[in-house]
């Protein structure tokens, strides 16, 4: 008989039947098509083997005594829970009331009497694939949940990480930097940092990596590293540069960079030094005059080209005190409204030429954004860092903390860079190093950096490269300075820089002697220490600042060699 | 015309499905049957209670074939829907008779299987 074909899985079937004769007929054909059977002759006892049994389905009988087949529906559906256990109604019910009494009892399906085996057979098939079917459902959706949970928490774990390491520098406590940010993901991919060199400039970072969330932070952490790494131990622009793109290009895959905006403040120096590597431009807003430069990408983001082909040529721009650096990731100009447009460059400069109060313009833009009530497609990152006078030089914390012991008091040493070192290597940062290896220098090293910053640059540009710092008269002059500074030492073939550095101990303590010498023509000495200590000319700073920050200082053969003292006293 | 009291397709399809057992089912029917009779007798003024039984009775007779007491039983559990239009004491005898009738009939099939 094609009743008795075999099912797929015997299923546990709960039969309710109060006619002993029906019961025993079903019962019959349902272990016959290979199910286990179960049995009650009521409501309640149907209810009772349910709760002990967990049968797969259940065929109830509408009409029993003690508890009808609707309440006893009521009460296993309400026990299953989420999992579906079939109901069939065995009922020759012709009424349609009672016909939606079933249904409404959770009934799933009907079965007529006299019973027909056949139908029956597809019936109990029928309704195991919808169970199945639920139970799947149900089965993923756990899996979704349990998998979704495992990611958040990870992405919490990530972004705590992240937020540690992207947020130590000074972002947060230098009084002249605003900035805003806001997450299209989870946490913001836009990678915002900022810290302080040894001679108190301040390097900044606005990064913009290919995706958003997770991805995106991953490659932030290293980049940050690097940026913090390198800013402290007081390397340049151009280095830190290099380092970021090398390491990114080495570590990313091929489809994901960083667009990237890198700036050194100097207050000490009035300028603003910028590479920009494919983020939007940002401005240098002078509050004098109103007047906006912008600070244009020239270069591809980091991590794209290989460390041979990589450009780390950089921009110098002159800035008052109190005039303003703009920088924004794309997400702000790709804000869009309900129609689709874009927020854009042009809405931005309206924004610029609308106010008149410098102090106003971060909110103005704030302010533009939200009344633009755009709907970010992207990380939103907006900055605005004001050069402000700060003390010229900030005392380093300490950097090492070993006991002294061990610290060398008694020795000189002699370096000469040649042509081709001057060109691409930067020695401070090996030389600041080597020096705080002294005890006593250390509470000093923020000016002893910034005096040797100074000294070697003038050995390099003005002497070395013959670079006329009268040239720095004027920002159009500026312009030119560095972009002659450039090109010759990009040229440059022969040349050099000596080092000095000498170090005896003293009665009271110890005394460093510094000497710089290069392969230039030298200067006229006395005319130029003749000229007034002047801090608000863009040129001739640098050597008043080496005047007040050392012991001593003195230049001998011709301007072409000058040597600085830093003293200090015996440690208690 | 011959009025149909049992359809005999059903019992063989019975006896097919139920192999073994199906003496114990034609035992269990009569015995059910029975009691379901003596019932109706007592509940002859609960239009209620003969609806409900009539409902039982017509289910069980359907499923074994007894196709004249099926139809009788509906009749009784529609017309306890509205006794007074309908002269329910009248449908109870009728199938008091009717299963009087079928009964021999379920013996006889009965005792083909006796040893």
């Amino acid at each position: 008989m094609r009743v008795l074909a075999p099912v797929s899985e015997p299923l546990s079937i709960l039969i309710a039947e109060d006619s002993a004769a029906d019961l025993l007929l079903l019962s019959t054909i349902v272990r016959r098509q290979g199910h286990h059977v179960l049995t009650a002759t009521n409501g309640e006892e149907a209810v009772e083997v349910f709760a002990r049994a967990r049968p797969h389905l259940v065929l109830m009988d509408a009409m029993m005594p003690v508890m009808d087949g609707f309440i006893a529906a009521r009460w296993i559906k309400q026990l299953a829970g989420e999992a579906l256990v079939p109901i069939i109604f065995l009922t020759s019910l012709s009424e349609s009331a009672d016909l939606a009494e079933c249904l409404d009892a959770g009934g799933d399906d009907f079965l007529p009497k006299p019973y027909n085996a056949l139908i029956l057979a597809a019936k109990i098939n029928a309704m195991d694939r919808l169970r199945r079917l639920q139970a799947t459902v149900l089965e993923q959706r756990d899996l979704i949940a349990k998998h979704n949970d495992y990611l958040l928490h990870e992405q919490r774990v990530a972004k705590a990480v992240f937020d540690k390491v992207a947020h130590s520098g000074c972002i947060n406590a230098a009084p002249n930097i605003r900035y805003l940010q806001s997450p299209y993901a989870l946490f913001n991919g836009d990678l915002l940092l900022a810290a302080y060199t040894p001679s108190g400039d301040m390097h900044v970072l606005l990064g913009d990596f290919t995706g958003h969330g997770l991805p995106a932070a991953v490659g932030a952490m290293p980049l940050a590293e690097v940026f913090y790494g390198m800013t402290a131990k007081g390397y340049g622009l151009a280095q830190t540069l290099r380092e970021m793109n090398a390491k990114l290009k080495r570590i990313l895959p091929v489809d994901m960079f960083c667009c990237a905006t890198l700036l050194c403040l100097s207050t000490q120096r009035r300028v603003v030094e910028v590479w920009n590597g494919g983020m939007p431009d940002g401005y240098v807003h002078e509050v004098a005059s109103g007047k906006r430069t912008p600070l244009q990408s020239r270069h591809l983001p980091l991590g794209v080209l290989s460390p041979q082909a990589f450009d780390d040529r950089t921009e110098v721009w002159p800035m008052a005190l109190g005039d303003r650096v703009f920088l924004l990731s794309d997400g702000v100009l790709e804000t869009a409204d309900a129609n689709e447009q874009l927020f854009g460059t042009q809405r931005l400069h309206q924004v610029f030429a609308a106010n008149r109060e410098p102090d106003r313009l971060f909110e103005d833009i704030e302010q533009a954004l939200a009344a633009f009530r755009g709907e970010a497609r992207d990380d939103v990152s907006l900055l605005e860092i004001t050069l402000e006078p700060g003390p010229a030089v900030r005392v380093t914390g300490p950097l090492y903390a070993d006991s002294g012991q061990s610290c060398p008091l008694d020795w000189s040493v002699d370096f000469e860079f040649r042509a081709d070192t001057l060109k691409r290597y930067n020695p401070l940062p090996y030389l600041l190093q080597l020096l705080l290896e002294i005890h006593g220098l250390r509470e000093q090293s923020g000016a002893l950096y910034s005096v040797m910053a100074e000294l070697y640059s003038n050995a390099l540009e003005h002497g070395v490269l013959g670079l006329d710092s009268r040239l720095k008269r004027d920002a159009e002059g500026f312009a030119e300075y560095y972009r002659q500074r450039n090109d010759r030492l990009a040229q440059l073939s022969d040349g050099y820089v000596r080092v000095r550095i000498h170090v005896v101990p003293t009665a009271t303590g110890g005394k460093m002697t510094l000497c710089l010498e290069d392969s230039g023509a030298g200067f006229d000495v006395e005319q130029v220490l003749a000229r007034p200590l002047d801090t608000d000319r863009l040129s001739g700073r640098g050597l008043s600042l080496v005047r007040q920050l050392s012991s001593d200082v003195g230049w001998s053969d011709g301007g072409r060699s000058v040597c600085v003292e830093f003293c200090w006293e015996a440690l208690a | 015309m011959a009025e149909v009291h049992l359809d005999p397709q059903v019992l063989s399809g019975l006896q097919e499905v139920m192999e073994s057992e199906y003496p114990k089912l034609l035992d269990t029917f009569l015995d059910d049957s029975q009691k379901r009779v003596e019932a109706l007798r007592k509940a002859r003024d609960d239009a209620k209670a003969l609806g409900r039984i009539a409902h039982s009775f017509k289910g069980s007779s359907s499923n074994l074939g007894a196709v004249r007491l099926a139809d009788l039983c509906r009749r009784l559990e529609d017309g306890s829907a509205e006794p007074a239009h309908i002269d329910l004491g009248k449908l109870v005898n009728e199938i008091d008779l009717e299963f009087a009738l079928v009964r021999p009939l379920y013996e006889r099939e009965r005792q083909r299987f006796q040893l």
